[in-house]
Parts: structure tokens; C-alpha cells; sequence
């Protein structure tokens, strides 16, 4: 089963510069797993020392907010499009 | 009646004749306050749009000097601004264009002691700030005030925009709940922004603005826009209203303004002088 995951520019450094990569995994929690094993550095940009998703990156399954899902353990499916948008401030 | 001049009339023929607008679409923008915090990369084609349609009066909010390096993106200063206040190039900027607007400057940095005064003639807020601190909160302020804030935030390739309307939607902290720590996030100055994703950013904030006042079609409300200049890709995702949001939630507890203290907050162009400095040594 492979998951769509949309890297924002910021985390593209990691990806070798790819804007989407395929991954494996059922839940929204396996895909960052999966993702963090084959780009090692992301899970401490997406996770805070606590284990927790950081409150200023969201994490969107087919553009619905996981929040508003079941969080790290909604299910995803195969050809599921996955957003890791974080919060940006520039604008002068 | 309407108050037109015959000039006025020419003017705006283009905007009159759309359905959505006409005559008292035009008195509407005529009569509208709307407030530009920051008169950089995002302010300055929000500005210009809005003074070109005919928005009545524009506040513009900057405490900063025209740098040369702000040429590339901030399209309201010009090279002879250079060491001018951004707030005196803007104005004479918009004048320029349509000299029927009515610009008041505010030559400061937005902060607890000053937002509730500012923004409370305004009917629209366009949030063209560089900084997590002035984002939060200019959210915070105008949620309290129950004033619409068009939001957007740019950085290399990318533009991110909402339109809040307090307790209609969601407003920033409903969707991103806490400012990252120092340096996670890096501003334009350190990253690099591409000086035309501010012009689609802020451009887009100008229609929003100017959709908000006409009262015509769908705002961004509930829905954070995404654009990947790179990609050429726009995409929306769904956001919605937190109930238990800090500050527009049922039972808030954030009733007083906060400022971050964000150490890497420095005004835009004290950082970017020196960084220049720095490459010219």
C-alpha cells in the first residue's frame, strides 16, 4: 500500500529535494514511521521531545486535518494523499 | 446617490460594470477602512490593489526603512526609497496611483500596547508581517476585536494564505496552535523568498479583502490555501474551527494579548542590514 506524502519545502532537504515520495504504511503514525526510515532527520522535525506532533506542523490525509480525523492512527489507503504542511511567517 | 466624480466614474468603469460590484459595490469600497500590517512583500501588492479599486482609506503598518534589499520583492518602494521610512514610500506610492485614497501611516512596530487602537477603524485587516510573534498576535487582537483578517505567509517557493472571520471559522491558532520555537522555522532573510510568490500571495489578499467588503462570493474561511511555486500547484486543505482554541474557542483562555518573544523576531531590516554587512567584509 503505498501513501502520496507531499513534503513541504522545508523538510525537502531530506527528501533529496523530492516534493512527493511514496510510502508504505495503514495508518497516518506507519507512513511518518516509514518516511522517518527512509529519510532519517524528519521524525525530529514533525516530533516534539515528547513524542508528540508539533503544534505548528499539520498533517492532512486527502486534505482533511487529522485532528479532525482519528490523528496518528487514522487509517490510510492505497493512492491516499498525504500533507505535512507547516505553519510559515515570511512576508516582508 | 452615489458620490462620483465624473473622473471616478472612469476610473473604476472596469469595476462598475462587473455584476458583482457596480455602483454601490464601488461606494462600498469608497467608504472602506482597511488596515496593511507591513509594507513589504505581501503589503505591497495588497496595498496597490486595494488603492487601485478604489478602497477609501488604507492604514499601513511598518516600522522599518527601505532596504536594497527589499527591491527585489516590495514593489511599493523604488531604488530612490532607499533609507526612507517603508511607511512614506507606500503612501506616496498609492497616492501616485490613485490619489482619491485616503493613507494613514503608522510608523511603528505592532505590539500589545498599540494593535487594539490601531485596527479598531478598520473593517479589514490584511496580515502582511514577517514574524511568528506579529502573527499571533494580530490573529489574537483581531479575533478579539471580531475584526476579518486576511492572513497569508510566503517563504522560498511557497505562499500559505486564510481569511479569519472571529468565531465564523477557524483563525490561525485553530489551525496552528503554538509559534515554533526560534530558528525551526527560518524567515525569508534566511531562507530566500522568490519576490513574485509575495505578488501571487499578495495579490490574492487583495481579492480576499476586496470580496469580504463587496460581500460577494466565497472567502478562504475554513480552508488554508497552499500554493507550490515550484510545483505550480494551488491546493486547499479543510481547516476548521477549534472549540477548544485558546483564544476564539468556547472557553478561551487567552482574554489579554501576548507578544512572543521570539529571539530571532528582529526587525527585518536591522537582521538584514547586518547579513549584508557580513557579505560585503
Amino acid at each position: 500500500m503505498a501513501v502520496r506524502v507531499r513534503v513541504p519545502v522545508l523538510l525537502r532537504n531530506l527528501t533529496g529535494g523530492q516534493a512527493e515520495v511514496a510510502v508504505e504504511g495503514s495508518t497516518v503514525a506507519e507512513v511518518l514511521a516509514a518516511l522517518e526510515s527512509r529519510y532519517p532527520g524528519v521524525r525530529a522535525r514533525l516530533y516534539d521531545e515528547q513524542g508528540a506532533l508539533r503544534r505548528y506542523v499539520n498533517i492532512y490525509v486527502n486534505d482533511k486535518d487529522i485532528r479532525t480525523l482519528g490523528g496518528e492512527a487514522t487509517p490510510v489507503k492505497d493512492g491516499d494523499e498525504l500533507a505535512i504542511v507547516p505553519a510559515i511567517a515570511g512576508g516582508r | 446617490m452615489f458620490r462620483f466624480t465624473e473622473e471616478e466614474i472612469r476610473r473604476y468603469s472596469r469595476n462598475i460594470i462587473l455584476q458583482e460590484v457596480g455602483g454601490i459595490g464601488q461606494q462600498k469600497l469608497k467608504d472602506a477602512k482597511v488596515l496593511v500590517v507591513g509594507a513589504g512583500g505581501l503589503g505591497s501588492p495588497a496595498a496597490f490593489y486595494l488603492a487601485a479599486a478604489g478602497v477609501g482609506t488604507i492604514g499601513i503598518v511598518d516600522d522599518d526603512v527601505v532596504d536594497l534589499s527589499n527591491l527585489q520583492r516590495q514593489i511599493l518602494h523604488r531604488t530612490e526609497d532607499v533609507g526612507t521610512p517603508k511607511v512614506d514610500s507606500a503612501a506616496r506610492a498609492l497616492s501616485a496611483l490613485n490619489p482619491g485614497v485616503q493613507v494613514k501611516t503608522y510608523r511603528t512596530r505592532l505590539g500589545a500596547g498599540n494593535v487594539m487602537d490601531i485596527i479598531r477603524e478598520y473593517d479589514v485587516i490584511v496580515d502582511g508581517v514577517d514574524n511568528f510573534s506579529t502573527r499571533y498576535l494580530l490573529n489574537d487582537a483581531c479575533v478579539m476585536a471580531g475584526k476579518p483578517l486576511v492572513d497569508a505567509g510566503i517563504l522560498r517557493w511557497d505562499g500559505m494564505m486564510m481569511t479569519i472571520k472571529p468565531r465564523e471559522g477557524p483563525c490561525y491558532r485553530c489551525i496552528f496552535p503554538e509559534p515554533p520555537p526560534p530558528g525551526v522555522i527560518p524567515s525569508c532573510q534566511e531562507a530566500g523568498v522568490i519576490g513574485a510568490i509575495a505578488g501571487v500571495m499578495g495579490t490574492l489578499q487583495a481579492l480576499e479583502a476586496i470580496k469580504l467588503i463587496l460581500g460577494v462570493g466565497e472567502t478562504l474561511t475554513g480552508r488554508l490555501l497552499l500554493f507550490d511555486a515550484l510545483e505550480g500547484r494551488f491546493r486547499q486543505v479543510n481547516a476548521a474551527r477549534d472549540p477548544n482554541c485558546p483564544v476564539c474557542g468556547d472557553h478561551p483562555t487567552i482574554t489579554e494579548l501576548v507578544e512572543y518573544d521570539l529571539a530571532c523576531d528582529l526587525p527585518f531590516g536591522v537582521a538584514a542590514g547586518s547579513a549584508e554587512r557580513k557579505i560585503e567584509q
